[in-house]
């Protein structure tokens, strides 16, 4: 292949993989930011955790990857209800700074406790056989994983597009998000809502925690690196729009692999000056309501 | 209770100083004296009051949530940095230049972010910041990057010179300023311009529908804010003789803003209590049980979550509280 | 009809237009108030009123059309500068500043007006000519002295409304839009908003959105009818009362509450 094609067609490839783990990770913030206001700095906690859980679930009770990652995934989600019940629900409509400072600490806490328990060091998660090596496309060979990863992704997001799109729940969804209120006022139970889209956030969080344990990590600094790049998903494609997630992560995923390649140096300054330009464009984000 | 209330202290309560304000003062004086081994840390202390003095000017009284304010600390420690760098070693001017560009910084940011609020305001803040931070680390050439850049300082006034060794010099010098500018923001917040802030804060479509001028006000205190912050940065450098791109990281950010909510916003006060209370917790976590385990993290995030779920305002607020039920009892 | 020596009037809206998309808010609106005019604004709900009430303050843009306040031309103004040109709005549910005393809430705006809001040296207290003008307002509107220094989130609620009165009336206002000031008063209380109305300064121009019509017809000397965002018909208390378009659109609807 043409050498400058190729670097292209890299670039691509690598930053959909990297975007497609974004998305599954932050579409979550997303949709719950946006239909509960609730600012939850600590959803890349629930991711972190995810990645940990699959780990010790494949060293100690010896299970398959995929199994693993489904079982972390339930975990993470049940766990996410219980705080949301418990501590989240208190400060819905509250002060933002309150919803920042709190979440904050509780990213301190996960932190401090996976390091407890895990140490400081990545922890590496085999990956299963069937997932290693290259795949032949014809034109091109491509790691195993990442098509995996993309193959993966983009199923959950073509349901999540479906789902939101074409399901009465998803109505519902977009119905509360848009108006509160009113959608309370129809009969939507919003507050059991928040609670099912918070859970299936989580859970898809941690999904993506562990899936992207290659491309990630999976270390106790993961819960703070990466907060950023959510946020920048969740606030550049608009809060409670997974259409908006999908675009977000794509442009930040492409942007930053190549910038990597081509301007390392420079490449972080890039992508936040993408971001300061969209949002003052367009505050609410890509796909926000004004 | 919201944050925000004690804020909300009435106009006509008494601006005058009440005796208890002179405590942080002499408590500054008497460390001298009393734990002269200590003065290195102190001086980190003073400065980091004053940054969160700055944070708190914009987070407790005008409602403004930034995880970006490292920006402006930065930008004044590399502006004497670089007037060091380049020939230029006289404090108190650098000092001015270092409030001057960090300002300057404040102010053109400001007027274009404090057109947004929110989720929006909140990540442009943060995108400002690292993108600061990115900047100074690319053009390492310049800035030294992670491997710092070494400074110089003339003495004060020509008498009082800086030493590595001791940090005498460094400590008073770090006070005074401190307490200029803190009589500056006092004033500031007793006036009718900072009785605005909180009606601001309060209800910002009040302050409209009466004919404030409110995005006006916000850009005026932010980039107020961001020079006393650039000051903070200046002090730092000067009195650390070094620097590097920490200066500018989201920690540092995130670090100054749990200093306010710790010691309680709005309070003028808190961010003595919140920068002592959170450096010396800090120190003596890493001391006592050392850096193996994250047990610094863990305190520093229950105690968030803590403050939090308490209800009250921060560490002063939690005094204020607890005095006032002591009066009540005994009255 | 004003003739062409008269002084303008003191709040002119010609063809003003609202438009969110496909959703026509407000249609082609136009009327005028005099100096001590005192003009209802009724209609269903859903009609637009508060919109237009928002676009002649200024926190609504218009699709098109002019706002004018003593000729000037004020359509392209932030909200805050036709503050400053001599409108004030009273809000439908109370918009205070709920964690002040009472007497903050009224020095807010008077300081705005004095022009000494952002003065930052001396402190606010220090200002005594502001604080002064504040008590003077607060006992006009017959409210307890004694209540200055709570904070406005301890009184009742029809107390709180005066507040609302005072701090629109804090900016000497030429123009005063009142949207559904009885609205949320327990009836015990009502007299107090309806005695505050009614001894409002004669050269202000005041509009009323009202749903009770016997504020409505206690007050009024001219009624204009919105439905549906546009004008149905404007006329005396007697001639509205007697149009069968109205009664249709609205006092139909008004005979269920």
């Amino acid at each position: 292949m043409d050498l400058v094609l190729n670097a292209m067609v890299s670039i691509a490839f690598d930053g959909l993989s990297f975007a497609i783990l974004l998305f599954v990770i932050s579409v979550g913030l997303s949709v719950t930011m946006g239909l509960m206001g609730f600012v939850n700095l600590a959803h890349g906690a629930f991711a972190m955790v995810g990645g940990y859980v699959t780990v010790a679930l494949m060293t100690h009770a010896g299970m398959p990857f995929l199994a693993a990652v489904a079982l972390a995934a339930l975990g993470v989600a049940a766990l996410s209800v219980v705080f949301e019940r418990l501590l989240y629900a208190r400060f819905y409509g509250e002060d933002e700074l309150k919803q920042v400072l709190l979440t904050i600490g509780l990213v301190f806490m996960a932190v401090a406790g996976v390091t407890f328990v895990w140490g400081p060091n990545p922890q590496i998660i085999q990956t299963p056989d069937y997932l290693t090596g290259q795949i032949d496309f014809g034109f091109r060979k491509f790691p195993t994983y990442r098509v995996f990863l993309i193959v993966v992704g983009g199923a959950i997001a073509a349901a999540l597009f479906f789902g939101f799109d074409r399901t009465r729940i998803g109505a519902q969804i977009r119905a509360a998000v848009d108006n509160r209120q009113m959608a309370e006022s129809v009969g939507i139970n919003v507050g059991r809502l928040f609670t099912m889209t918070f859970a299936l956030g989580s859970g898809l969080a941690a999904a993506g925690g562990a899936l992207g344990s290659e491309i990630l990590g999976i270390q106790p600094t993961f819960a703070l690196d990466y907060l950023v790049f959510f946020l920048i998903v969740v606030a550049v494609g608009g809060l409670g729009s997974v259409r908006g997630a999908f675009v977000a992560a794509l442009l930040l995923g492409v942007i930053n692999n190549a910038g990597n390649y081509l301007y390392p140096e420079a490449s972080g300054f890039f992508i936040y000056v993408v971001v300061i330009a969209v949002l003052l464009w367009r505050p609410a984000g890509l796909y926000g309501k004004a | 209770m919201s944050l925000g209330s004690l804020a909300a202290a009435p106009i006509l309560t008494d601006h005058r100083v009440r005796p208890l304000e002179a405590a942080p003062w002499l408590i500054a004086i008497a460390v001298y004296f009393v734990l002269p081994a200590q003065l290195g840390l102190a001086t980190q202390i003073l400065i980091m009051i004053l940054f969160a003095l700055s944070l708190d000017l914009i987070v407790g009284y005008a409602g403004i949530i930034s995880l970006g304010h490292a920006a402006f600390f930065g930008a004044g420690a590399y502006t004497v940095g670089l007037l060091s760098k380049y020939g230029w070693t006289e404090p108190l001017t650098g000092l001015l230049a270092a409030a001057a560009i960090a300002g300057l910084i404040g102010f053109g940011s400001g007027w274009v972010l404090l057109r947004t609020r929110g989720l929006t305001l909140l990540m442009l803040t943060i995108a400002v910041a690292i993108m600061l931070h990115e900047l100074a680390n690319d053009l390492d050439t310049i800035t030294g990057g992670f491997d710092g850049l070494p400074i110089e300082t003339d003495p004060i006034l020509g008498l009082f010179r800086f030493s590595a060794l001791s940090y005498d010099n460094q400590y008073f010098y770090a006070l005074a300023v401190l307490f200029l500018v803190f009589v500056l923001v006092r004033s500031t917040v007793y006036s009718p311009f900072g009785r605005s802030l909180v009606g601001i804060k309060e209800s910002t479509t009040r302050m409209h529908a009466i004919g404030s001028p409110v995005h006006l006000r916000l850009v005026q205190v932010y980039s107020m804010s961001a020079a006393i912050a650039g000051v903070a940065g200046g002090l730092f450098a000067q009195a650390n003789a070094y620097l590097t791109t920490q200066v500018l990281s989201f920690g540092l950010s995130g670090d100054v803003l749990i200093m306010v909510i710790l010691g309680g916003a709005g309070q003028l006060y808190g961010a003595f209590l919140g920068a002592t209370a959170f450096l010396l917790l800090e120190r003596q976590t890493e001391l006592v049980l050392g850096t193996e385990f994250p047990y610094w993290q863990l305190a520093v995030g229950t105690a968030l979550v803590l403050t939090v779920l308490s209800g009250q305002n921060g560490l002063l607020g939690l005094a204020i509280t607890l005095y006032r039920r002591l009066r009540g009892r005994t009255s | 009809m004003s003739q062409s020596s008269a002084p303008p009037p003191v709040l002119e809206v010609r063809g003003l237009c609202k438009n969110f998309g496909a959703l026509q808010v407000t249609r082609n609106v136009s009327f005028e108030l005099k100096a001590g005019a005192r003009h209802a604004l009724i209609g269903p709900n859903g009609a637009g009123k508060t919109s237009l009430v928002n676009l002649i303050s200024g926190r609504l843009q218009p699709t098109a059309g002019t706002v004018l306040v003593n000729g000037t031309d004020v359509t392209r103004m932030p909200e805050h500068e036709r503050v400053k040109c001599g409108i004030a709005r009273t809000f439908q549910i109370n918009t205070l500043f709920m964690n002040l005393p009472v007497i903050d809430n009224l020095c807010l705006p008077i300081a705005e007006r004095l022009g000494v809001a952002n003065k930052r040296l001396r402190p606010a207290s220090a200002h005594e000519g502001v604080i002064a003008e504040a008590e003077r307002l607060l006992s006009t509107l017959k409210l307890d002295l004694d209540a200055l220094r709570k904070p406005v989130r301890e009184l009742p609620y029809g107390q709180q409304r005066l507040v609302e009165f005072a701090i629109a009336l804090g900016v000497a206002p030429k123009v005063l839009l009142l949207d559904e000031p009885t609205a949320g008063v327990p009836s015990e209380e009502s007299h107090l908003i309806l005695d505050v109305i009614e001894s409002l300064p004669g050269d202000i121009a005041v509009l009323i959105i009202e749903h009770n019509m016997d504020v409505v017809f206690r007050f009024a000397q001219e009624i204009t009818v919105l439905v549906g965002g546009a004008v149905l018909a404007v006329g005396k208390p007697g001639e509205i009362a007697a149009n069968a378009d109205v009664r249709t659109a609205y006092l139909g609807e008004a005979a269920h509450e």
